[in-house]
């Protein structure tokens, strides 16, 4: 008889971590291969499934950093230590981490755009010798949506790290500004031979890219992750299909050549 | 083998395979239509040969009886997540050469791209098609230029003709049933239309560069994005999967999929706000060049038809065909070249 790639299993949560107000970390057991930048869909029974990318990936553990703006999520925030959610998963392509190894490596972020890039982050934060060095430019709205403040208080001891917020006074912490703004300033050894990666809202996305290939990075230099509408992850509901694209088959990382075709 | 059949024996070979099957049947529902004291023809399950509606067009498709329009999922009782069950025979689905081409697409879809589809291969596992002869095309048709005007993978073929029915099977194990019940055994090939009033064609080097064309634009307003094209188009394949609970008891509920149209309100909302393609031109463009575009590159067979269902029910008289006419001068517009 065929598998029925629709249900999902169960998996408890094993820790539950606060960054903001409407956004935690749900630290949930899963056992099987899985790479940054995929996704499971998570559900409640009765409430709704969601696609959520992989935050976090360690022994019998992975991460989805949630935000709580939807139907699902609303619910998913009432869930406890203990008790479970169903997933099914991963979907999608996820981050090669072959594609960055002996290069140097800028990777720009944008508020919950951290979650499916923080497995490489931490992957080549800690393993030095494996990159030529990380630039990580993380940018958030405002302090209060600051997210995974343990993980940029490590981060700044191992790579590079620019933190930014969109507007206020700046601090030892954090400086002010868009993302992009920093892009242009960025020192490294060779542009032309860098990797970069970009993650976050749409415009966020377009417009840091822009300025990546503005600073010199060759486009296939650079990857994006994208995220849509998805209520399969298999190619099939529509919603997240671009043109002749199914983000959730063909991505959601892609390669900007390809990516910058994407227009919905 | 070919037969000559009466309407009594053609009904009496239908009881037969109903004890095999769940037969599928564009059909008449008196009343059933947009406007009062209008009727509508589509799909349904039927008892007798005669209920099946030849000489009219089913507004919408036979796809229902594969990718019903609201399918449960699964049951949720408290923690029990059980599935629902499938019904115990297979489909018999009677249609036109049309739409046995829209079988393939449907298969691409479901069970070619990505994982296969567990709903979608329960119900497609030995299911059965009856081609149903056309000898003309109606107004809206455009089969032949898509190339789907003749069929040769049916089980078996059914037309009217001269107050019996000529059929031909492709199933041995049919045979001794349809002999027992025939007239004669006859010579059938079943008819086809070779030309239709509706021509189109589709320029050969089409590119998604016509995107930026401005014929679009026009649909902006025109377009009311009801959705119906999505709803009665025998390719159209998109779902959404919501969850509820029965408000008798919230501690049940279930999970389905329902049909989604890529031109109604909401089919790209994210959680959050994020949302694509809000403008009506945008989501026509997104419909047309998948159905005679981007399906063809990814894999290899153009995803339209032709079958006009469309053109059929746009409230707003938006003609499908026509606009694959335009495609030829958008591509002169956005490559530079004057349109005519």
């Amino acid at each position: 008889m065929m598998q029925n790639e629709y249900r999902p299993f169960l998996s408890e949560i094993k820790e539950v971590i606060r960054h903001t107000e409407v956004e935690y970390t749900f630290r949930m057991e899963y056992h099987g291969p899985v790479k940054p930048g995929q996704f499971f869909e998570l559900s409640l029974p009765k409430y709704g499934e969601a696609p959520i990318s992989v935050s976090g990936i360690e022994d019998g553990l992975i991460d989805f950093t949630i935000r709580k703006v939807g139907k699902v999520t609303d619910e998913i925030f009432e869930q406890y230590v203990g008790s479970s959610l169903f997933i099914r998963g991963p979907y999608g392509n996820g981050f090669d981490l072959e594609q960055f190894r002996g290069r140097e490596l800028v990777i720009v972020a944008g508020g919950t755009g951290v979650s499916p890039v923080r497995g490489v982050i931490s992957y080549f934060a800690d393993h030095p010798g494996e990159s030529r060095g990380v630039h990580l430019i993380a940018g958030f709205k405002n302090p209060d949506e600051i997210l995974f403040k343990k993980d940029f208080a490590r981060w700044r001891q191992q790579i590079d790290v620019t933190m930014t917020i969109d507007a206020g006074e700046p601090t030892e912490e954090y400086r002010v500004g868009l993302v992009t703004s920093f892009i242009p300033g960025l020192r490294l050894q060779d542009r032309s031979a860098a990797e970069a990666i970009v993650a976050g809202p749409p415009a966020m996305i377009r417009f840091s890219a822009a300025a990546l290939v503005a600073a010199g990075f060759p486009e296939e230099h650079i990857w994006i992750s994208q995220s849509r509408k998805m209520c399969c992850g298999m190619g099939k509901c529509g919603h997240c299909k671009v043109n002749d694209t199914y983000i959730c088959l063909d991505g959601p990382v892609f390669n900007y050549t390809r990516g910058k075709t994407l227009i919905d | 083998m070919g037969y000559q059949v009466s309407p009594a024996g053609a009904d009496a070979v239908l009881k037969e395979l109903s004890a095999h099957y769940r037969v599928w049947a564009p059909r008449r529902f008196a009343g059933g239509g947009a406007f009062s004291d209008t009727d509508c023809v589509r799909y349904g399950e039927i008892q007798s040969v005669t209920e099946i509606v030849f000489d009219e067009k089913s507004r919408f498709s036979f796809k229902e009886a594969l990718t019903p329009p609201s399918q449960t999922m699964f049951y949720f009782t408290e923690s029990q997540m059980t599935e629902p069950e499938f019904p115990e025979k297979p489909a018999l689905i009677f249609l036109r050469s049309c739409d046995l081409h829209a079988v393939r697409r449907l298969d691409q879809m479901y069970l070619r791209s990505g994982s296969p589809d567990y709903y979608y291969a329960r119900l497609r596992e030995n299911a059965r098609f009856v081609l149903m002869g056309c000898r003309e095309c109606f107004d809206s048709c455009f089969c032949a230029d898509m190339g789907t005007n003749i069929s040769d993978n049916y089980d078996l073929s059914i037309e009217p003709s001269g107050g019996s029915y000529l059929l031909d099977c492709r199933v041995p194990e049919w045979d001794a049933l349809l002999a027992a019940q025939a007239e004669k055994t006859a010579e059938v090939v079943p008819s086809h239309v070779t030309q239709t009033r509706t021509r189109v064609s589709i320029p050969a080097d089409l590119d998604i560069s016509v995107m930026k064309s401005s014929i679009w634009d026009e649909y902006s307003k025109r377009c009311i994005n009801c959705g119906r094209c999505n709803f009665s188009c025998p390719t159209c394949t998109c779902f959404t999967v919501q969850d509820l609970f029965y408000s008798d008891n919230a501690k049940t509920g279930e999970r389905r999929r329902v049909m989604a149209s890529c031109m109604v309100d909401g089919f790209t909302d994210m959680a959050g706000g994020g949302s694509y393609r809000k403008d009506n031109g945008q989501r026509m463009r997104f419909k047309v060049l998948h159905k005679v575009l981007d399906f063809r590159q990814r894999s290899g067979f153009q995803m339209c038809v032709g079958c006009g269902r469309c053109d059929d029910v746009c409230p707003e008289y938006i003609s499908f065909s026509h606009l694959i006419n335009r495609l030829g001068d958008a591509m002169k517009e956005v490559s530079g070249r004057d349109a005519k």
